[in-house]
């Protein structure tokens, strides 16, 4: 178990910001951690980076306790705090030279030469960290939580702010560094979760709400599946109740309709098709309706 | 403590505080002891530096404040505290990292000031008739009172993510503990505490170690200074997790 969570409690004042919450990662997954802002996320990962110690309650890396054995945790863990916090005076090389001496390497300059490769910093090497675009901060960022190789990569908000490109490019970068650790991102793009991450936990007001595989989310949230169909005219009530006999109907716009089954995709549509043979109606348009990570996020956040 | 050491002397020197620092100080220094009528040696008879060491606490109040106001500050302001925290070493060896790195820096202004020194031997009438002792004892007493002043300036970086906030907080602690309490002492209701109270002042010990004689209460004075300061920054450093 690279990271265990038990009843982990953190109060401001009165406000819960994470209210008895447990979870485990196995070592080698990437768990997606989303929420609405102020949920708890940031408070949960500086929990976990020793950064803040929980009111209540216990979490262990690699399982060693986060309280008692703190600078051991802090060893095996790759951090990237959220708005990636960086020394703008210092040069890229500079500053990950200083970070490996942090960490006591013994081949600093191997290390921090690999790493510039392994983040493609290379043309931006010489420059000074404050010159760099948000994309390549990003990735000194990177570079600096994972220089030690660390076991557990913890990453809090690591796309945010990027343009398209950039995103994709950072999200290429920690499938690549991820394939051997335990990574735990928060995030708030859907897209990201669903190309990266193994699980996802959402957490809503301090407390955990959903937890699981990304498609298990999306299936117990609607475990029909539904397809959105078109026909070249308006349904009269016999019609529509004769395709309600096949599976559950309901009109969306014009003569499109939502069918909703629990029948396989492949079974829906070829009775759909048959149906509309049989009345003499024109298929416009037939198309599988996924249920997203969005939809369920919206749910069970509200 | 190293690497932390390490960094902070570089990012002094790469953004020029440093050499300012040093800079400000010699020419000030050279300025008041060499050169303004009031102030200067050489027309003032006797071979010592004496002005130079009553004016250099003085200016060290305005340069230690400067030196170390960015230290914790900037790191909160820009969140890179969080970095810093999050990475395996202890809170003690990033505060002390920093404060020899300041207390080095301080250490470089203070060399070159050996030259007036020399200057003062070669110009004594016969050579070399110099008080060794009392000039050694000075340089001595300097160097734990400007210890003293990092040890506040960090203390006050430590409490504000705000550079000039911890500047000026820095400048009053270091001018309160340097000579309020011999100014507090004076007063007539003070009468007889006095003593007591100016034992509380930087000033007090600095003249006695000043005279050549290094006695072990000064020395104890000026450490518990140093850690009281350091110790209370190590209190401020941990109040995110109060």
């Amino acid at each position: 178990m690279s990271i265990r969570v038990e009843n982990l409690t953190k109060t401001y004042k009165s406000q819960h910001a994470i209210d008895h919450i447990n979870f485990e990662i196995k070592s080698g997954e990437i768990v997606g951690f989303l929420g609405p802002n102020g949920a708890g996320k940031t408070t949960t990962m500086k929990i976990l980076t020793c950064y803040i110690p929980p009111t209540s309650g216990s979490a262990w890396v690699n399982g060693l306790n986060v309280e008692t054995d703190s600078i051991e945790v802090r060893k095996q863990i790759g951090y990237l705090p959220e708005h990636n916090p960086l020394y703008m005076d210092m040069y890229v090389k500079e500053y990950l030279m200083f970070a490996a001496s942090v960490y006591q390497l013994n081949n600093k300059t191997q290390r921090v030469k690999e790493m510039i490769e392994l983040t493609g910093l290379q043309i931006e090497q010489n420059k000074k960290i404050g010159q760099l675009s948000k994309g390549y901060r990003q990735r000194v960022g990177l570079a600096q939580a994972i220089i030690h190789n660390p076991k557990v990569l913890i990453l809090d908000e690591p796309t945010s702010g990027l343009d398209p490109n950039q995103i994709v490019e950072i999200r290429n970068l920690i499938i690549n560094i991820g394939k051997e650790k335990t990574v735990l991102l928060s995030t708030h793009i859907m897209q990201e979760v669903e190309a990266m991450c193994n699980r996802v936990m959402i957490v809503k007001n301090g407390k955990i709400v959903a937890n699981g595989k990304p498609e298990e989310l999306k299936h117990s949230f609607s475990p029909d599946n539904i397809v959105q169909v078109s026909f070249n005219h308006t349904l009269n009530a016999k019609q529509l109740s004769e395709l309600n006999n096949l599976s559950e109907a309901s009109l969306l716009a014009d003569s499109t309709y939502i069918v909703k089954s629990k029948k396989g995709e492949d079974i829906i549509k070829s009775e759909i098709f048959n149906f509309a043979v049989k009345q003499e109606l024109i298929l416009t348009e037939m198309k599988l309706i996924e249920s997203s990570l969005e939809d369920v996020f919206k749910n069970v956040t509200k | 403590m190293f690497s932390i050491l390490a960094k902070e002397i570089r990012s002094f020197l790469s953004s020029l505080i440093a050499i300012i620092v040093i800079i400000v100080f010699l020419v000030a220094n050279g300025l008041f002891i060499w050169i303004f009528n009031e102030t200067n040696i050489l027309d003032a008879g006797y071979a010592n530096i004496d002005p130079f060491f009553e004016l250099a606490p003085i200016i060290f109040i305005f340069l230690i404040s400067a030196i170390t106001m960015r230290s914790f500050s900037e790191e909160k302001k820009t969140g890179t505290f969080e970095i810093l925290s999050t990475k395996p070493i202890t809170d003690l060896s990033i505060i002390l990292g920093k404060y020899f790195a300041g207390l080095l820096i301080v250490l470089f202004s203070i060399l070159p000031t050996f030259i007036y020194y020399y200057t003062i031997h070669k110009l004594s009438i016969p050579i070399g008739n110099i008080d060794t002792g009392a000039i050694w004892g000075s340089y001595l007493g300097l160097i734990f009172l400007s210890a003293g002043y990092v040890s506040i300036g960090l203390f006050s970086s430590v409490i504000t993510d705000n550079q000039i906030v911890s500047f000026i907080v820095s400048m009053f602690l270091c001018f309160f503990f340097y000579s309020s309490f011999e100014y507090l002492s004076s007063f007539e209701i003070f009468k007889k505490t006095d003593f007591f109270i100016e034992w509380f002042g930087i000033n007090f010990h600095y003249r006695n170690i000043s005279r050549g004689v290094v006695d072990t209460r000064d020395v104890v004075y000026f450490l518990s200074l140093i850690v009281l300061f350091i110790w209370l920054t190590k209190i401020i450093f941990n109040s995110r997790k109060w």
